[in-house]
């Protein structure tokens, strides 16, 4: 049980998908406007990276034991029509759900980060528990950026930025500093 | 659509659309790999190998494509030159491939690759979607020397290996931690806005009715934007 939980953390915080790996910067930049849209994104990246999780851990286990050459095309073609799926039924059982989550969807099938954790999982050989509470610390851990991310941008906009950083620039120079500061969990793994 | 001449279409992903520095696509391979310059050439070299054949494969095939399953379409055949790179570097360079770990299959999911099928690929000749690839690629490859260049050298003060700013240079350890990627890739942002800013041509004097004349500043804040000057 202790080991899971160090899987967790490590995956949310001293590993971070966004700020340590560099994966899914895409919706990082682009929906970090708001804090609200931000928990939101954040929350469909949790649940699409558990779905990718467990499918992740039944293609490992029962169809590509002997052909891991097909990973990364059945990786692809599996999650993107698996989140489908779900996202169809949501749609249907859930409309209130939906509206939350549903555009989101679309937005994070395939990106870097969801890609990204199956491929970890797979090199690290994670089994089914294993896989999930990695899973959940990636999508906690991607959550925590965005919010923190959104929450600085929401205050920039008040603040008298000069013209010239009122692009992107800024923007990855404070993402810079995020990661300055998620450098130090790093010492949580000395002991 | 507007017609393009074919070095038109070989230039333009260089510079005015660079993907990196200009449309801002493909950043996460652009600030993963990017703490050495033999990684960034390497991951140059996937990417542009991978854009290359499934623009050719797109271009040819996009007659027999249904358009209702493109993209699913265009993604197996990405992701297949993709599978092929994989395995070629890890028979050729196996250290190179360690080194890029999972960022080499992660080119399927590099946005420039399928944006450039779905925007040029699909709809234009071989030789023409060639060249697009080719230009795309320069220029992927042209941000990743930059971003990689600058953080070796102040990182490790070395390029490509070869140690160049001396024994007295004192290293800047967080260029090549992941704080440094996203560090560089602002300041090249920033440097590209002023530069584009001071590039501009000086704004006219605007006078007002009553007398007063104002002057535009283009890289001011929105307020001081407009100095009156007499």
């Amino acid at each position: 049980m202790n080991d899971l939980i160090w899987i967790l953390i490590s995956a949310m915080v001293v590993n971070n998908f966004t700020l340590a790996l560099f994966l899914g910067l895409c919706p990082f930049l682009g929906v970090s406007g708001r804090v609200a849209t931000a928990l939101r994104m954040g929350a469909a990246n949790i649940f699409v990276m558990v779905i990718t999780s467990l499918a992740v851990w039944f293609l490992n286990t029962f169809v590509l034991a002997d052909a891991p050459y097909l990973r990364i095309i059945s990786f692809i073609v599996v999650i993107a029509s698996l989140v489908q799926i779900v996202e169809m039924a949501i749609k249907k059982l859930s409309p209130a759900l939906f509206r939350e989550l549903g555009i989101f969807l679309p937005l994070i099938t395939t990106n870097c980060a969801i890609l990204g954790l199956a491929i970890f999982q797979t090199n690290r050989g994670y089994g089914l528990a294993e896989g999930l509470f990695f899973a959940v610390g990636a999508g906690l851990g991607v959550t925590l950026a965005l919010v923190l991310m959104a929450s600085i941008r929401e205050r920039i906009e008040l603040s008298d930025v000069p013209a010239l950083a009122r692009n992107m620039g800024l923007v990855l120079i404070l993402a810079g500093t995020l990661s300055l500061a998620f450098t130090g969990f790093a010492g949580l793994f000395s002991s | 659509m507007r017609a393009t001449t074919p070095t038109e279409d070989l230039l333009r992903g260089i510079w005015r659309e660079n993907p990196v520095l200009i449309q801002l696509l493909g950043l996460c391979p652009a600030l993963a790999v990017t703490n050495t310059v033999a990684n960034g050439i390497a991951m140059g070299l996937a990417t542009t190998f991978v854009l290359l054949g499934s623009s050719l494969l797109v271009s040819l095939l996009s007659d027999y494509i249904p358009k209702e399953v493109r993209i699913s379409a265009y993604i197996l055949i990405i992701a297949t030159f993709v599978t092929l790179v994989d395995l070629i570097l890890a028979a050729l360079v196996p250290d190179i491939h360690k080194a890029l770990g999972a960022f080499i299959a992660l080119i399927v999911v590099n946005c420039i690759i399928l944006g450039r099928q779905e925007a040029f690929a699909s709809r234009r000749p071989v030789g023409r979607a060639l060249l697009d690839a080719a230009g795309t690629s320069m220029g992927f490859m042209i941000a990743l020397l930059m971003m990689s260049g600058f953080r070796e050298l102040l990182g490790n003060g070395s390029l490509l290996g070869i140690d160049v700013m001396g024994p007295g240079f004192e290293p800047w350890i967080i260029m090549i931690l992941p704080a440094g990627g996203f560090f560089m890739l602002g300041f090249i942002l920033l440097a590209l806005a002023w530069w584009q800013g001071s590039a501009q041509p000086p704004v006219k004097p605007r006078r007002w009715p009553n007398g007063v004349t104002t002057i535009t500043h283009a890289n001011a804040a929105p307020r001081e934007r407009e100095k009156v000057v007499a």
